[in-house]
């Protein structure tokens, strides 16, 4: 018997621009799981587990900051942040409800 | 053999309604050696360190254990997300604030149909206001709101307005989980298995709703697998990725594997770590080497894992062989038959449900 989802949602495909300020959705929490040594995202009804640098772009997205502000403040960090690399993870998150863009932040400049 | 993501914790199977659809054992009598709180907090510890990062609080009815907020509290204390999976009833106001002050993250709350009359007969109670006021304290206290509906052949007609309802009360997700057969809706299931007809018009109507709602409310859709070509890739694998303690302390798979002849594993003789390595019921069924044909040689066994092993107990006697919903299962004719049954055309949709006893 399986209580989780077997089908899952048709999504819209909203993609994160640079001066889109994101945040981790309310029902969505970031933290560290001793077990695995990885960063993990858990939700009502699933966990999503972070590679690389995911955990650290999402400790950025406050509300506050844009994504341009996040890949800026990164590149502080890393060597080489492709910022396109970050918003397509960005989108994928967001497609799967754990980050959301709040609508002060709309998609104006494409 | 990796870690287990969730832990499914059947605090009771004690429970104020009495769903004919209910998946939970009909040997109700040998879980009332409930474990204890010091129990209970023991196996959190223990199922934290395994590697689990979600606790659903689940049963039969959590809320009538008087130690929930004690549960609630140590699962918040150790990382874990907590969800609360409940009929609601109990859920006042002030046992909801505390539950929110010992960090409860997640609320899922049953109903069993839009209309209170339907609801409070499929329930077996009256119980249709308490859950709409319940849900309301939900959304008030700031909680993401899960609200769950089992569908069968009794209210899957309704489903437009069960969605209506489920944006009413500001759902952040709907579940729509098609009735599996298991526990006494095994018992129930010429009741409740729907008609072809029934689920064409209800997945036109979760289509178009889920078009509409998209950026509102998140709808899940659980396949009836009677009517699927393969079977569900049940709990992502057999002790592969979610583990339950039954009320009495038991660890299994799912809930389900309770019917199955497999040794009993407790946490009140073993530690979890150990159980989930080693305990027969465990290992039975992990990964593909347990699998005959025509699971061994397909393409999909990673996909599916053969679908549920309770299902394949329940309908041929044998854990081990394919689930028969699989259209390439040589038990497939079992599912077939019940299929065909539920389609003729001199069988009613309101048949008598066998409502499940209150308590053992």
């Amino acid at each position: 018997m399986d209580p989780l989802t077997t089908a899952t949602t048709a999504r819209s495909r909203v993609a994160v621009t640079g001066s889109d300020r994101p945040r981790l959705a309310r029902h969505v929490r970031l933290s560290f799981c001793r077990t695995r040594q990885r960063h993990i995202l858990q939700l009502p009804e699933t966990v999503v587990v972070l590679h690389g640098s995911g955990a650290h772009i999402l400790e950025l997205c406050d509300g506050r900051r844009t994504v341009a502000e996040i890949v800026a403040e990164l590149g502080t960090r890393y060597q080489q942040v492709p910022d396109d690399e970050v918003r397509r993870f960005l989108t994928r998150l967001v497609a799967r409800r754990c980050v959301e863009l709040p609508q002060s932040a709309e998609n104006a400049d494409g | 053999m990796d870690s287990p993501f969730g832990l499914l914790a059947e605090l009771t199977y004690r429970c104020p309604l009495a769903c004919a659809y209910c998946s939970n054992p009909l040997n109700m009598a040998d879980y009332t050696d409930e474990l204890t709180t010091d129990e209970w907090r023991r196996v959190l510890a223990e199922a934290r360190d395994l590697g689990v990062l979600q606790c659903h609080l689940s049963g039969g009815e959590p809320l009538l254990r008087r130690d929930l907020v004690e549960i609630v509290a140590t699962a918040y204390d150790l990382g874990l997300y907590t969800n609360l999976v409940t009929s609601a009833l109990g859920l006042s106001r002030q046992k909801a604030e505390q539950l929110r002050a010992a960090g409860l993250d997640h609320v899922q709350v049953s109903i069993q149909a839009d209309e209170p009359a339907v609801s409070d007969r499929i329930a077996g109670t009256p119980s249709f206001h308490r859950k709409i006021e319940a849900m309301g304290v939900v959304k008030e206290l700031g909680w993401p709101l899960t609200v769950n509906v089992v569908l069968h052949r009794q209210n899957i007609d309704r489903v437009a307005a069960v969605l209506e309802l489920a944006e009413e009360v500001g759902a952040d997700r709907l579940e729509l989980a098609n009735t599996q057969y298991y526990g006494w809706a095994w018992r129930n299931r010429d009741a409740l298995l729907p008609s072809r007809a029934q689920l064409e018009a209800a997945e036109v109507v979760v289509r178009a709703a889920r078009e509409r709602l998209r950026d509102r409310m998140d709808v899940i859709y659980v396949i009836p697998d009677y009517y699927s070509r393969f079977p569900k890739p049940c709990m992502g694998g057999w002790a592969a990725r979610q583990l339950t303690v039954t009320p009495n302390g038991d660890v299994l798979p799912c809930p389900a594997a309770q019917s199955l002849p497999l040794p009993r594993a407790s946490v009140r003789a073993d530690p979890l770590a150990r159980i989930w390595a080693e305990a027969p019921v465990m290992t039975a069924f992990r990964g593909t080497d347990w699998m005959p044909d025509p699971c061994r040689s397909c393409d999909r066994r990673e996909l599916d894992f053969g679908g549920c092993r309770c299902q394949a107990f329940q309908l041929t006697g044998d854990a081990a062989r394919t689930d028969p919903v699989c259209h390439l299962s040589p038990d497939h004719a079992l599912v077939a038959e019940a299929v065909r049954a539920a389609n003729a055309e001199t069988r009613p949709t309101d048949l008598l449900l066998v409502p499940r006893p209150h308590r053992a």
